[in-house]
């Protein structure tokens, strides 16, 4: 008797999964705009990047900036530099002042060229890190916003839950293949669509660092990227069951905002939270064990050399255990609210053992 | 065969389904009939195991309906749907698949359904592309991909224009001369009379009549006759224990002893025609609901 096992018949969904979503314009415009913007966020800075501040230098002060990291135009007296200033031409000029110099600017003082003037005393970092805080920022923000993306991107699968029941091709599928397999080819479905563009992205992330001249931050990414890859992947099941249930409750696609919320919530907060307090470590340390917030927080952490790998680990270990528990939690709600149509199902209808 | 047995459903405190029994045999189209609300479709999808019974047991070939057997069910619910987007042949074959069938096969499967619904050169368009008559036929292919051992079929006919109901028809009873046991609901009385072997109404959640066509048409049709004879027919009211129900000229419909108005009209003449009178499905269906 000819029969779909279990694995035959999750793989089938999720083929259809795959290839419908990957039909979808939604879909490519989203990767295209990823990989624009991975560059763009790597590149841009360094095509636009800091040039030498430009400042002008009267007669014995010339000798001062020489050596130094600044665009020295000459000019010949201190009412041509002083013009100079306040035509915005250049940010500040150095002139003669006594036996030494002097610094003219408009309205604040140039900190970044009397840094250039001043003999700085030696620094020694005792904690020294081979990331400054600007390459942090743009981690956490690389980091946080392709959490965001694909946790968004997990909406797909609540829409193809609400078109399953909206156009009672429900009935069919249950009669045919067992709930769970629905929900679990749904899940794999995504997730594998998701680990490709996730490949993709840690691809094109070395490529871009290259282009950018930030080669030697590759050292320091690629492991952080190599913890992101399977924090990411457990964040992704973990919101995508619940993507499901929210799909499941409702009938209707109109409908499906009144269920969204409390996903959205979940793939909006790690975003949110790590951008907000991703310079204060205790926070960071916190969240970065916190199932929902730990796929971003945790390889910020490692990127940033603030945590060690065991805690990595067990911060995995908590995010899969919590993957376990979502999932058998959101495969008896979607089990009991996929077949019930009309109204939004309630959370404890949908949890209440079958009639 | 298809052994449906005492089952009962309710919503709430409505009593939807109550102890309803009946059979499907193999090879044979069973009609379904019953006012809007009767149950119909109740009992469908609890056949189907899309609803839970409240009580009472589904089994096919002696063993319970479960999910290990369902998938050599066809299955066409009471609102349509399969995926918009999805294109007609992909879509087909990929049910077939669900079902357990493997690829080849579901294909070959797929092309020759198309090709029977008149529907080939549609295949690679998305099914919302068709137009709802179409969609219909879809439906139909979708129940009947993988060769299903048992089908059931809510409304199959509804919404289809009368050629199309030709070419679903002969669909269908090539699957029963197959031996495969066809459950179809319906209103259109016309149609079930036509077209099925044993008949299934339902009433208010409980089964008002069931067996064969020509079974029930025997048990309802009475000791009704019509006669015509040569001149006016009058005459019969006349005739001891007989009760004239129409007449018209030379015709005439009565209740009685047959064979005593038959010989007595004998005497009188010339006899054309004499046949008890068989109710149409239409009068059992009001009779018995």
């Amino acid at each position: 008797m000819a029969r779909a096992s279990f694995a035959q018949a999750t793989w089938l969904v999720a083929e259809r999964e795959m290839k419908t979503f990957v039909s979808t314009k939604g879909f490519w415009i989203g990767f295209v705009a990823t990989i624009v913007g991975l560059f763009a966020l790597t590149v841009l800075p360094t095509v636009f990047g800091d040039d030498d501040p430009k400042v002008a230098a009267v007669g014995s002060a010339v000798q001062a900036v020489q050596g130094k990291q600044l665009d020295v135009r000459e000019v010949a007296d201190v009412q041509a530099a002083a013009d100079l200033v306040r035509a915005d031409e250049v940010k500040a000029a150095i002139v003669p002042d006594g036996s030494g110099i002097k610094v003219l600017a408009l309205n604040d003082p140039p900190n970044d060229v009397i840094r250039q003037l001043v003999a700085s005393p030696p620094v020694e970092l005792l904690e020294a890190s081979a990331v400054n805080s600007g390459q942090r920022f743009v981690t956490v923000l690389v980091f946080g916003l392709v959490f965001l993306m694909f946790g968004m991107g997990g909406a797909a699968i609540a829409q193809s839950t609400v078109t399953e029941k909206q156009t009672r091709i429900v009935e069919i599928l249950v009669s045919t293949v067992p709930v769970r397999a629905l929900l679990a080819g749904k899940i794999l479905g995504h997730t594998i669509l998701t680990l490709c563009q996730v490949v993709v992205l840690a691809l094109a992330a070395p490529i871009a660092l290259r282009v950018a001249g930030l080669a030697e931050l590759l050292a320091v990414v690629v492991p952080a990227l190599g913890w992101f890859v399977p924090f990411l992947m457990l964040g992704f099941v973990l919101i995508s069951s619940m993507w499901a249930v929210a799909g499941a409750l409702v009938s209707r696609q109109e409908d499906l905002g009144s269920t969204m919320g409390l996903v959205m919530l979940a793939v909006m907060g790690p975003y949110f939270g790590v951008q907000f307090f991703f310079d204060n470590p205790a926070v960071l340390a916190v969240m970065s064990f916190v199932p929902f917030t730990a796929g971003v927080a945790m390889p910020v952490r490692m990127f940033a050399q603030q945590a060690q790998p065991w805690e990595a680990l067990v911060s995995l270990g908590l995010l899969a255990a919590t993957v376990v528990v979502i999932l058998l939690v959101a495969s008896r709600l979607y089990t009991g609210s996929l077949l019930q149509t009309g109204a939004r199902v309630k959370l404890s209808r949908a949890w209440a053992p079958a009639e | 065969m298809l052994t449906v047995r005492g089952i009962s459903r309710s919503f709430g405190d409505h009593r939807v389904l109550d102890e309803v029994s009946f059979d499907v045999k193999p090879g044979r189209m069973t009609g379904f009939l019953g006012a809007n609300g009767s149950g119909k479709t109740t009992t469908m999808r609890i056949v189907l195991g899309v609803l839970a019974a409240h009580g009472g047991s589904v089994s096919w070939q002696g063993k319970p309906v479960t999910g290990q057997n369902r998938p050599q069910f066809g299955y066409m619910p009471e609102e349509r749907g399969l995926y918009p987007k999805m294109k007609v042949r992909e879509q087909i074959t990929w049910l077939g698949r669900l079902h357990g069938v493997d690829r080849t096969v579901a294909q070959r499967n797929t092309d020759q359904l198309l090709d029977d619904l008149e529907l080939t050169d549609r295949a690679n368009d998305r099914l919302e592309q068709l137009s709802l008559g179409n969609q219909q036929r879809v439906q139909i292919a979708a129940a009947l991909v993988h060769d299903p051992d048992v089908l059931i079929l809510d409304e199959p006919f509804s919404g289809l224009d009368p050629i199309a109901v030709e070419t679903v028809l002969d669909v269908l009873r090539k699957r029963a001369a197959n031996g495969v046991p066809v459950l179809f609901s319906s209103h259109q009385l016309a149609i079930v009379e036509r077209l099925c072997d044993d008949v299934v109404i339902i009433s208010k959640g409980r089964i008002a009549a069931n067996g064969s066509r020509e079974e029930l048409r025997r048990t309802h049709a009475g000791d009704r006759y019509e006669i015509v004879v040569a001149e006016d027919a009058g005459w019969i009211r006349d005739v001891p224990g007989t009760t004239l129900l129409e007449l018209d000229g030379p015709r005439a419909v009565f209740e009685s002893e047959p064979q005593r108005v038959l010989k007595a009209a004998l005497e009188r003449g010339e006899v054309r025609s004499f046949t008890p009178v068989v109710p149409t499905l239409d009068e059992i269906f009001k009779e018995v609901i």
